[in-house]
This record gives C-alpha cells, sequence and structure tokens, in this order.
C-alpha cells in the first residue's frame, strides 16, 4: 500500500506558459520510456523478483517513479495552464487540445496513448533487471532530448534533476543484478541459465 | 498562507526527503553499511519534527501522519502542482 504527501519531490514553478514544450514533456508522463511506464514495470516485476536487495530496490524506485510521474505532470500542467487558446494552436499543439484540452493525458509526445506494449515483466529475475537498466538508460536518454529542446530554466532545472534520477537508478539496478547473479553463482556469466526442464527435451 | 516560513519549511521537508529517498535506495544494495543507517535513522528522526511543525502550522502534509482540526484540512489548497505550493530554489 502507499502513503501520499502533499508536495512534489522537487519543486517546479514555471512562470511562462509553452503548450509545444509541454506536447513534448507529455511524453515522459505516458510515452514509451515514461515514468507511467517505469512504475508499473518495476512494482509488477517485484512479485516474481529474488534477493530481498533486489526485491527492495523494485519496490522503492517503483514507488519513486509514481514521484516523478506527478512532477512530470506538473510539468505539463503548468506548461499549459495559462497558455491562450491561439498560443496553443500557433505552438502546434491543437491537436493535443482538440482531444484533451489543457488536461494531462498519458500519451507520447507523438499522440500515442499510454500503453503497457512498451515494458515487459517475464518473471525471470536476470531478464527484468537487465530490462530495468535498459529502461533507465531510455529514460535518461529521453530527458537529455527535451533538456536540449527546452530553453526556460523553470523548466531545464527539474527535467535535470529527473535526468539524475534515472543515474541512480541504473546504478542501484546494476548493484541488484549483481547481488541476484552472485546469488545465482553465475557471477561472470551474462547468459540465461539453462531451464531444468529443457534436461530431457 | 504563502509566507517564508511555510517555503522555508517545504524546502527543508524536500531536502531531508531527497536524503532518505537516496540512503534507501543506497541501503537496499548496501545493507551492511553501519553509517548510512545512523545517517539515514538521524534524517527520519529530522523529518519527524519537520512534519510535525509543519502540521501544527500549515495543516496537513501526510495522509497517514498528520493530524487535522475541525474542519477536515486534507482538502486544503495548495496541492503540490500549483506553482504556490513549491518553493524557488
Amino acid at each position: 500500500m502507499w502513503s501520499y504527501d502533499k508536495i512534489l519531490q522537487y519543486p517546479i514553478r514555471i512562470k511562462n506558459p509553452n503548450p509545444a514544450m509541454a506536447t513534448l514533456i507529455i511524453s515522459q508522463y505516458g510515452g514509451p520510456d515514461g515514468e507511467l511506464g517505469a512504475s508499473l514495470r518495476y512494482l509488477s516485476q517485484r512479485f516474481t523478483m529474488i534477493t530481498p536487495e533486489a526485491i527492495a530496490t523494485l519496490s522503492d524506485i517503483g514507488t519513486e517513479e509514481l514521484a516523478h510521474l506527478e512532477m512530470v505532470g506538473t510539468m505539463v500542467y503548468q506548461l499549459m495552464k495559462n497558455a491562450t487558446v491561439e498560443e496553443i494552436e500557433k505552438a502546434g499543439a491543437g491537436a493535443y487540445f482538440t482531444d484533451h484540452g489543457r488536461g494531462v493525458y498519458p500519451q507520447s509526445a507523438a499522440g500515442t496513448p499510454f500503453t503497457a506494449a512498451a515494458l515487459q515483466v517475464k518473471g525471470d529475475p536476470i531478464v527484468d533487471l537487465t530490462e530495468n537498466l535498459a529502461a533507465e538508460q531510455k529514460a535518461r536518454g529521453t530527458y537529455e532530448y527535451l533538456i536540449q529542446m527546452a530553453d526556460d530554466p523553470d523548466v531545464i532545472e527539474p527535467l535535470k534533476f529527473l535526468r539524475e534520477r534515472e543515474v541512480v537508478h541504473y546504478q542501484r539496478f546494476g548493484e541488484a543484478l549483481r547481488k541476484v547473479q552472485d546469488y545465482l553463482q553465475e557471477p561472470r556469466l551474462f547468459i540465461m541459465p539453462k531451464p531444468e526442464f529443457m534436461n530431457n527435451r | 498562507m504563502a509566507n517564508n516560513n511555510f517555503m522555508e519549511l517545504r524546502k527543508e521537508i524536500s531536502a531531508v526527503h531527497m536524503m532518505l529517498e537516496d540512503l534507501q535506495l543506497y541501503l537496499n544494495t548496501h545493507p551492511s553499511d553501519r553509517d548510512a543507517i545512523a545517517k539515514r535513522n538521524a534524517f527520519v528522526r529530522q523529518m519527524r519534527m519537520l512534519k510535525d511543525e509543519y502540521n501544527k502550522n500549515y495543516g496537513m502534509i501526510s495522509q497517514d501522519d498528520s493530524l487535522s482540526p475541525y474542519p477536515w484540512q486534507w482538502i486544503d489548497e495548495p496541492w503540490p502542482w500549483e506553482p504556490d505550493a513549491n518553493f524557488k530554489l
């Protein structure tokens, strides 16, 4: 279960509306490498994870991603809030406005609604943790693209914070993977163990 | 509502939360780091005091921990996504 605190993980005060930026940042809300997918991926993988270290890592990072989801939603909300319809249209955000107004909807920057097809839960500890290492790097890359396109410090600073968290998460997942590999006594083999049922086939 | 102490307190809560978050993730993969556990526990105590002070002066911040006067205070603004809920860095 969870408990809510009425405070963002990192402060967001965006003075100038920017609908174009809002419809790009939305990708980290509901896009393929976004925070919603990250949270669902980790929280769902927990059930079949092994080793206490890796289970706790999934649980806590999956929880932190929900706080990041709230931050990204806040950025989209504040960037759209005081924009006029004319500004929204001029910024190329008319398609988004048509479907969602100034609301925050989980979709990619290209307009694809959130889909669990971009995440995986394989029920195999090595496979799942390896996927997570890639996921953190993909999210880091997305934040870097967004930072390259942003020109407002009010937007850049929270994006930098979120990017840094991806780096920390990558480190922790790497450590968790090592614990699992040690546990499986295959410290240098980055391959799948042969399942037992394959022995008599 | 949005006076300096209100923002200052939220800033302190945010900073301590960051330390807690990072130490928590670190300890999950380094469970035998005695110093890190001590640091983390110290931040937990500090957070309790900060949230208590916030609760007394500015209302509820934690769903499960904060006390409410009459009438029910959880519904009061500001919600975190409003700019006025966020301190300047």
